[in-house]
Order: structure tokens, then C-alpha cells, then sequence
């Protein structure tokens, strides 16, 4: 234990360097961040306007509520190990990092969370520019804040150890650029990116409910804006637990089998 | 006519050289469906809760989607892949062997890469434009037609000067790729009517960075929302863009020195 804390140290101070070169792609990186859930916000304020003032429970400032809030999680939360998976097995980059005595996901484990710290650094102001301009509504009670905390970290861990399993798609097939893709179009809707999750048709609702995707965005989102119940709370902090477990169990099995096909070409 | 000749060997030496890679065609196709298919996703669920998006109703809003599809197949086909090229010239001196070819360099630069596979999304733009059109019915008139074409022109033409304005700005700050990519994620604002965004927005988005031009106002011509000043503006900007990257990409090959030669 005490090993592997030196190590994430002497990864942390190489990483946070390493990101400080690249201030550029997070500034862009963030514009999209921040336009995709803008646009949103305009298309359900629309709506909620031309329904007078409501569509289901949400008004318009609870719309601007929930997309600021959502952008801030999803920026916590993103990770993009699976887009670069491909280039590392197509190019043998792997072979270096299977060389370490230490298991590659803790150099993306830190790496991921360097980044969290940098994005944090900026996503704090843009909430304020943002609250300044769409004026929302918070109806959160202070218990609400204890639970946050907990449930926005298992977020940022289940949906790494999930996309990090994903990524190991790339040890299958060469080219996974549309796997990547499909994942994104049910993030979009079962994480409740494109719209909050009530407002989804009943079946569907289920499905978020019992796939990952709910846990990963939505749940801390829902959470701070106080539109869950105590029982839900802990309901839903038990199914994050749970998905942890049996992805990272998942995890040891496609790790071993993929790695046993990687062939380390180029390298 | 040469300028011709040369279009139909630049596509030719492009296609010759995208069939190599064939399972890129599958990808690609893979990808725009993909891309399709979360769109009506969207769509649906929005009307599910409302029946028609600050006036547009559904087979409207598909048009728009159609001719934001169309516009980014444009882009994806020649203009990004073109422009992406010419900052790579910039930056390595490589420009060189455009400016000594005879023929209009702007011409050679603008068209040099074609991204053949990108042409599946100008299809399937067409496929949902055409299905959009029967699914919208009577209220299509023939007469509308020229107004369409003339808004497509002028939409190509401001995209197209407004990627050369940008990418001209590499002569004088050589390393730009961010500004492009930023240009990249800012065009999904195109996808809905414009008149959805906040004023401010749409100021932005008509003359700072003209999306709405390119995507709205073709669809309005359709869905017969079409106004003289709207019609008007459009090629006002597109002149004016047009000129103006004309006049800043000369400018700009003055600067440049040839890192290599």
C-alpha cells in the first residue's frame, strides 16, 4: 500500500507536467463541453416556454439547473482512455507499459484524475459565468451535500473502470472507433445528457435504471438537485456499489484474455 | 475548361488512392448512420413533450437535419481534409511545390485533399432531405427551388471562406489546428433553428461565426418561411467572405517564407 502510494506521487507530479503543455486541447475540449448541454438548455427551455413555462416538473430554471450541474459531473467524470486504447495496441505503444511491474490502469487511473484537478480549475468559474447567465433553481437540502461527495466519486470510478473495460475492445478488433460511438449514443440518452431521465419514455427509464448509465452521470446530477429520496439515495449509492463490483471483476477477466491476444505489433 | 479537368483528376487521384482502404467505406457508413440514427433519437424524444420546436414541427426539423447533414458532409469531403493539408504545407515549407504549379494556388490548396468516404454523408443528407420533403407534402412549391440552390451556394461559399480565413491565419501564427477544432465542435450549434439560442447567440452565429446562414435559411426556403432580408443577408455575407479570405489568403502568401527552402 505504502509502495503504491509513492508510485501514484511520482505519477502525479509527472502527469500534472505532462497536462501542462496541452492547455490548448483542454481549452477546446471544453468548449464543446460546455456548448453540447448550452444547446440543450435552449432546445428544453423552448419547449417548457411554448408549454407554459413547465414540460413535466421542470421549469426553466430547473432545466438550467440541471444542465449546469450536468456539465460540471460529466466534466468530472469524463474519461478518454477509450479513444486512444486503438492507438496504443495498433501501434505497440502497449508493450512499454505491460513492461512495468505495475498494472497500466493505474498510470490512466492518476492520469484521469490530474485532469479531474485541471478541469475543476476552470469548470468552477464557468459554473458561475453560466449561473450568472440562465439563472437556475436549486432546491438542494443540506443532507443532500454529505451524499454528493460519495456518490460523485463512485461515478468517476465506475464509469472509468467501465470505459476502461470498453477500451479493451481494441484487443478484438483494430478499428473501434464505432464501438466508441455507439457507447457515446446511449451515454447520450440513458445518462441523461441529452435530457433528464423523467422525461424519457417509461421503458426506456428502465433501462438506464439498470444498465450503468444512470449511475455514471445522472444519479449525483439528480442527487444535488434534490430530486431524489432518501431510500433512493441509498438505493442508488448500493447499485453503484454493486456495478463497481461486478465491473472490476469483469475488468480481471478481459484484462487476462486481452492481454493474451495482444500481439504488440510495430513494437 | 482547365479548372475542370484538374477537379476531375484531383477526385480521380483520390478515389485511386481511398480504395485502398475499403473497410473505411463500412466505417464511415457505420459512423453516419450511427450519427443519423441519435439524431432521430433526439428528435423523437423532443416531440414527445411538444409538438413543434419554437414553430418547427417535426418534418421541418428534419429538413434542417438534412441540410445540417448535407453542410457536414461538405465540410468532411473537401474542406477540412483541404484546409487540415494547407496548414501542414505552411507549417513544414511544403506550400512550396503548390505556389510553383501554374495554376491559381488558392484553386490547388482549397481542393488538394478529398476525403472520398465523407460522400456518404451528402447521400444520406439527400436520402433524408427527400424523405423530409414527402413527409412535409403540399406545402412544398416548385418555386422555391431557385431560392434553395442559391441559399446552398451561398452556405458552401461562406463555410468554405470562413475555414480559409481561418486556416490563413496560419501564415502568421503557423501552429493553428486548435482554432479549426474549435470551429469543428462550434458547427453542432447548426443542427437547430437558430431562433432557439438567446439573442446574443445569434448574433454570434449569424456574423461572427455564420452557422445560421449555412443551415437555417436553406431550411426556411423549404418549409416556405423564407424572408427577402434573410435571402439578401446570406449573400451579402457570402461576398463578403468570400473577398475577404481572398484578400487575407494573398496577404497571407506574402509572409510566407518557405520553411524548407
Amino acid at each position: 500500500m505504502r509502495a503504491l502510494a509513492s508510485i501514484y506521487r511520482a505519477y502525479f507530479k509527472v502527469i500534472l507536467l505532462q497536462q501542462m503543455q496541452y492547455r490548448a486541447e483542454m481549452f477546446i475540449w471544453l468548449i464543446s463541453r460546455i456548448l453540447e448541454p448550452i444547446i440543450y438548455l435552449m432546445v428544453w427551455t423552448t419547449i417548457a416556454q411554448a408549454n407554459g413555462g413547465m414540460v413535466d416538473d421542470f421549469t426553466k430554471s430547473d432545466f438550467a439547473a440541471y444542465y449546469i450541474v450536468g456539465m460540471a459531473v460529466t466534466s468530472l467524470t469524463y474519461t478518454s482512455v477509450m479513444w486512444e486504447y486503438e492507438y496504443r495496441v495498433r501501434n505497440g505503444m502497449l508493450s512499454a507499459m505491460l513492461l512495468r511491474p505495475l498494472h497500466p490502469i493505474h498510470n490512466d487511473l492518476v492520469e484521469t484524475g490530474v485532469n479531474k484537478l485541471l478541469i475543476l480549475l476552470v469548470v468552477v468559474p464557468v459554473i458561475g459565468l453560466l449561473a450568472l447567465a440562465f439563472h437556475p433553481t436549486f432546491h438542494t437540502s443540506s443532507w443532500v451535500l454529505v451524499a454528493f461527495l460519495p456518490a460523485l466519486l463512485l461515478a468517476f470510478v465506475l464509469r472509468f473502470i467501465l470505459e476502461w473495460m470498453l477500451a479493451m475492445a481494441a484487443f478484438w478488433f483494430t478499428r473501434v472507433n464505432s464501438i466508441n460511438l455507439l457507447y457515446s449514443v446511449l451515454l447520450l440518452f440513458l445518462s441523461g445528457t441529452f435530457t433528464p431521465l423523467t422525461l424519457l419514455p417509461g421503458p426506456v427509464q428502465l433501462l438506464a435504471n439498470l444498465l450503468p448509465f444512470r449511475w455514471v452521470v445522472s444519479f449525483p446530477v439528480e442527487l444535488l438537485l434534490g430530486r431524489v429520496s432518501e431510500a433512493e439515495v441509498l438505493l442508488g449509492l448500493g447499485a453503484q456499489c454493486a456495478w463497481l463490483f461486478f465491473l472490476l471483476t469483469g475488468l480481471t477477466f478481459v484484462w487476462r484474455s486481452g492481454t493474451r491476444r495482444y500481439t504488440a505489433v510495430g513494437a | 475548361m482547365i479548372y475542370l479537368k484538374l477537379c476531375w483528376h484531383i477526385l480521380r487521384i483520390n478515389l485511386l488512392y481511398e480504395l485502398t482502404y475499403k473497410t473505411n467505406f463500412v466505417l464511415q457508413l457505420l459512423q453516419s448512420v450511427i450519427e443519423l440514427g441519435t439524431s432521430l433519437m433526439g428528435l423523437s424524444i423532443i416531440f414527445l413533450h411538444t409538438t413543434a420546436l419554437n414553430g418547427w414541427r417535426p418534418a421541418q426539423l428534419l429538413v434542417l437535419l438534412s441540410i445540417y447533414i448535407l453542410v457536414r458532409g461538405e465540410i468532411n469531403l473537401v474542406i477540412q481534409p483541404s484546409m487540415q493539408q494547407l496548414l501542414n504545407d505552411v507549417y513544414k515549407g511544403t506550400l512550396d511545390f503548390t505556389l510553383l504549379k501554374p495554376i491559381k494556388a488558392q484553386f490547388l490548396a482549397s481542393t488538394q485533399r478529398i476525403n472520398i468516404w465523407s460522400g456518404v454523408d451528402i447521400v444520406l443528407g439527400n436520402v433524408v432531405l427527400i424523405g423530409s420533403l414527402m413527409y412535409l407534402g403540399n406545402q412544398l412549391e416548385l418555386r422555391l427551388v431557385i431560392p434553395f440552390v442559391v441559399t446552398m451556394l451561398a452556405g458552401g461559399a461562406i463555410i468554405y471562406s470562413f475555414w480559409l480565413l481561418l486556416a490563413s491565419c496560419a501564415f502568421w501564427f503557423i501552429r493553428i489546428e486548435s482554432i479549426l477544432a474549435i470551429f469543428q465542435t462550434m458547427y453542432q450549434v447548426g443542427r437547430w433553428p437558430v431562433s432557439i439560442y438567446p439573442t446574443w447567440l445569434r448574433f454570434i452565429l449569424t456574423f461572427l461565426v455564420p452557422i445560421a446562414l449555412v443551415t437555417t435559411v436553406p431550411a426556411k426556403v423549404l418549409i416556405g418561411q423564407i424572408s427577402a432580408f434573410d435571402l439578401l443577408l446570406v449573400i451579402i455575407v457570402a461576398t463578403v467572405l468570400l473577398i475577404t479570405s481572398r484578400l487575407v489568403w494573398l496577404k497571407g502568401l506574402k509572409t510566407y517564407t518557405g520553411a524548407s527552402a
